[in-house]
């Protein structure tokens, strides 16, 4: 599809949902409420790690004002021998983390809850909540956890025949690493780690829950899939799915972290206990102890070149910590790792490792940027050991279309070289710098995906149009969906109400995450839509009395195909619709569909720092995202996605960490001492979108919100090492880290 | 806790309400007042997703005590349109997409409108600067801080 021919696709038109959201009226999942409703509140572990021998509750349900009291005991079990998968989640794990069952696995993990006629009664009737823990040593670094003497977290979970924290390994092997290695004039391998950081979304959890005495379960609660809260409540209450309403609120952030659930199945099962409504809300310091935050790693990268450039091997072996149960995205660091780069012989290897702390949750691009920081690192040393330009050593190995990746497809058309190539021609790359200062570039990638979706398309009596998608719309995807909507029908896009349906309302809809909600969904709606195009215009042809075959859709109105087709005046959307019960009946369509051809993502960017060698801080003071985008329907919100991933990964290279004090307890649990960027850490951000079709998709889509995050890590830490000539391989590079280093280099002169 | 009755202002409205002393002004507008677009996203004064204006000055809602908006003007989100027009910042956050999920965004409208009341030229430090309270975790600040800069522009404009 060419761009030029496009009225709305391609247009940065008012979001359906913006006015709502500029007034204080959206509701978020905390702004609901209910007659009736009563608070929950979460008894949480003050150990890292320990065995629960007992819980006496009796107290806290003698307190007056207290409704309902549970615990695990309440939670379906899922034994820890048989998987239940769910997604890429596995409910023996799930039912565990919402409550701890035999086991409190981190600082923070809940054991308890209450529900109260307010939330001080709640959380008073919880310190009356007695249980009787044997406190275990604990293990949260990756080296304590794989340590000879490591605290093992599950008796269950065995490596190499032994008790083991390393709950599963994922594998990559595109042919002899060892013989390739033998063939590169230059080889480097260098130790990496990195901190875990959090998605950091602004909104914390928070739902309401209404079951009724007939067990009719209707939840509001902020999440990345309404139908994955349906599913996990039901598999953890028992209640049946057909009982449960899940209802999206506005969500106020994810970036991963909200595609499973905490609190909804304890409001739930408080609910039912209580006979009332139960709204649950975490603290921020709650959701920094115990919602998921993305891994901390570590990792070994070895790559080999010839001196003209050629990769010739390729290894990293990473270790990532999954939290107290597992599950850690290891798939994304092995997998994105080299997928940038055409290499003949690549090993990629990675061990889940168990350990106290909150179990992680997804992180845009989950695992991706842990993968990229080591290699892309590594490939700005060689480029300078061989002395070629950063840029030319990625382009001379770029992955290009019909490259076998290391991790296994063969790649379609993309735009991989594009980035490169626009990178090195961009002003920014050619710019002058002053004194202390560095640029850095870095590529990455991300798989992206499909799944399915659904839609349902309604025309109004009064001859307009309403979309209903199933996927929480977390940055604008209900702009896109109007675009495209209104290219279709010919119509404009303020006629196009998009709305977000209820699992009662809408046909079951994975999650909004992978970068799959615009590809997806538009490719539902664009069933749905074309269907309906074909209504009208049989309508057309009915009031013509013509054949069907000879009316076309033009302009939003259906017309008479061609001369042989009759003269007849042009039957607009709105004139049909009034016409529609004499001809046939209401107008709509809908389209469920498990959608395929997300093809994969890739960007580079470019960053430059300055560095303060009084302070050690090393601030960002331009950047540049380059990224194929496949079709940016909404151009403003595609150039949001990629500002948003920019800005997470220099927090995440620069400041942010979790700590944690010997007790194992997060000693930063809030936005003051876990320091994520703020606008005055922050240049402007600028993107350069390149428009490369994905040929699978028929607007030509490609997801966009993953790629961002990917290669700021190591864009921002070669930037550094340009400035101040020290290369950097663990995460962040705060003030005292740098002060460190430049000390140590002095010292040494 | 005995309760305490405050008389005050909200949006131009006279206002009364019952608070213990301990409650915040933020819990009072979301859970008594039904005015739920200031939102709590940390509690401790680190995000401003709370931001309101008490007598002019803007405020995190959520380290304030309820009692102390006796006898003062506030406004909250909910106050910063008039009537069926938006305010110029209102209108230029959605024409330049300057919010993802729109969580940070009551908070960016109310503290950005009291700057430019302070500040009608601001410059973009000190637009950085203003901000760097409030937290938004999706945009990376590039369009809020644009937003907020042509909104000014505009303004000076028609003045
Ligand atoms: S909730 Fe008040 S500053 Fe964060
Ligand atoms: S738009 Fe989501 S936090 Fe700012």
């Amino acid at each position: 599809m060419s761009g030029s021919d496009n009225k709305w696709i391609g247009e940065n038109t008012i979001r359906p949902d913006g006015a709502d959201k500029v007034t204080g009226r959206a509701a978020f999942a905390a702004d609901t409420s209910m007659p009736g409703m009563i608070w929950g509140k979460v008894l949480r572990s003050p150990h890292a790690h320990a065995v629960i021998k007992g819980i006496d509750t009796s107290k806290a349900e003698a307190l007056p004002g207290v409704k309902a009291v549970m615990t695990a005991a309440d939670i379906v079990d899922f034994p820890t021998d048989t998987p239940v998968a769910l997604g890429i989640q596995d409910m023996r794990w799930m039912c565990r983390n919402v409550m701890a069952r035999e086991k409190a696995l981190f600082h923070g993990h809940p054991v308890a809850a209450v529900a109260a006629m307010t939330e001080a009664i709640a959380a008073e009737a919880c310190k009356l909540i007695e249980v009787d823990y044997e406190v275990l040593p604990h293990a949260i670094e990756i080296d304590d956890a794989l340590a000879p003497d490591a605290p093992i977290l599950h008796d269950f979970i065995e490596f190499e025949g032994k008790p083991s924290n390393i709950a599963g390994t994922i594998e990559h092997t595109k042919g002899d690493v060892e013989a390739g290695f033998a063939e590169a004039d230059v080889v480097i391998e260098r130790d990496f780690t990195t901190r875990p950081v959090h998605q950091g979304y602004i909104e914390p959890h928070a739902c309401l829950v209404s079951v009724a005495s007939d067990n009719k379960t209707t939840i509001w609660s902020s999440s990345q899939g309404q139908f994955m809260v349906r599913a996990m409540v039901g598999l953890l209450t028992g209640l049946t799915q057909s009982d449960i309403r899940a209802i999206p609120a506005e969500i106020g952030g994810g970036f991963g972290g909200k595609t499973i659930v905490y609190l909804e199945p304890l409001a739930t099962i408080l609910s039912k206990k209580s006979g009332r409504p139960v709204k649950m809300t975490m603290t921020r310091e709650e959701v920094m102890r115990a919602s998921g935050p993305t891994s901390g790693s570590k990792s070994t990268i070895k790559i080999g070149v010839k001196k003209d450039g050629t990769i010739t091997a390729a290894e990293g072996i990473y270790w990532l910590q999954a939290g107290g149960l597992p599950g850690a995205p290891v798939r994304g660091a092995v997998g994105c790792a080299l997928a940038p780069y055409d290499i003949a012989n690549g090993h990629t290897l990675g061990y889940d490792v168990v350990c106290n702390r909150s179990k992680v949750a997804a992180y845009r691009a989950p695992g991706a940027p842990i993968g990229a920081f080591g290699v892309e690192c590594v490939i700005d040393e060689l480029a300078e050991a061989i002395g070629m330009d950063p840029l030319d050593l990625r382009l001379k190995n770029a992955a290009r279309e019909g490259t076998q990746a290391v991790h296994g497809p063969t790649y379609p058309v993309m735009g991989y070289v594009e980035s490169l190539t626009s990178a090195k021609a961009h002003e920014h790359y050619n710019a002058p710098l002053g004194p202390n200062q560095g640029r850095g570039v870095a590529s990455g990638f991300w798989f992206n995906a499909g799944g399915e979706s659904s839609a349902q398309v309604n025309i109004t009596e009064d001859g307009n149009v309403v979309v209903t998608t199933g996927h929480p719309d977390i940055g604008g995807s209900r702009a896109g969906i109007a675009n495209i909507c209104a290219e279709l029908l010919g119509i404009d896009y303020k006629r196009i109400s998009v709305l977000i349906g209820d699992t009662a309302t809408i046909g079951f809809s994975n999650l909004t995450g992978g970068s799959r909600v615009l590809f997806a969904s538009s490719m539902v709606v664009t069933e749905s839509t074309k269907n309906i195009i074909r209504t009208l215009c049989e309508l057309a042809a009915k009031i013509w009395d013509i054949d069907p075959d000879a009316v076309e859709w033009e302009d939003g109105a259906a017309r008479p195909a061609g001369a042989n087709a009759g003269q007849f005046d042009p039957l607009t959307l709105a004139e049909l619709a009034a016409r529609a019960n004499e001809t046939g009946g209401p107008i709509g369509a809908g389209a469920q569909v498990n959608t395929t051809g997300a093809e994969g993502g890739f960007g580079t960017h470019i960053c430059d720092v300055e560095v303060d060698p009084e302070l050690g801080i090393a601030r960002v003071i331009r950047y540049t995202v380059l990224q194929d985008v496949g079709r940016a329907v909404h151009p403003a919100y595609v150039e949001g996605q990629m500002q948003g991933g920019a800005a997470q990964a220099i927090g995440w290279a620069l400041n942010e960490e979790y700590l944690y004090d010997k007790d194992g307890k997060v000693d930063n649990p809030g936005f003051l001492d876990y320091r994520m960027p703020v606008a005055s850490d922050l240049p402007m951000l600028d993107t350069h979108i390149i428009e490369i079709p994905n040929p699978k998709h028929p607007q030509g889509v490609r997801g966009v919100g993953e790629v961002p995050l990917v290669p700021g890590l190591s864009a921002v830490r070669n930037a550094v090492y340009n400035a101040i000539g020290i290369r950097f391989n663990d995460l962040p590079l705060s003030p005292p880290r740098i002060l460190a280093a430049l000390d140590v280099r002095e010292a040494a002169e | 806790m005995a309760k305490l009755h405050i008389s005050t202002t909200i949006n131009g409205e006279p206002e009364e309400f019952l608070c213990t002393p301990d409650e915040t002004m933020l819990d009072v507008l979301r859970n008594q007042l039904d005015l739920t677009g200031a939102k709590e996203g940390c509690g401790s004064g680190d995000c401003g997703a709370c931001s309101i204006t008490l007598d002019g000055t803007l405020v995190c809602s959520c380290l304030m005590l309820a009692a102390e908006a006796e006898g003062k003007k506030i406004t909250t989100i909910e106050g910063m349109a008039e009537g069926e027009t938006l305010h110029p910042l209102q209108q230029k956050f959605l024409e330049e997409a300057a919010l993802q999920c729109g969580i940070c965004t009551p908070g960016m409208l109310i503290a950005a409108k009291a700057l430019l009341d302070e500040n009608p030229d601001p410059t973009e430090t000190e637009v950085r600067f203003w901000l760097a309270g409030n937290l938004c975790r999706c945009t990376g600040y590039d369009k809020i801080i644009r937003a907020v800069l042509d909104t000014a522009a505009d303004m000076r404009g028609a003045a």
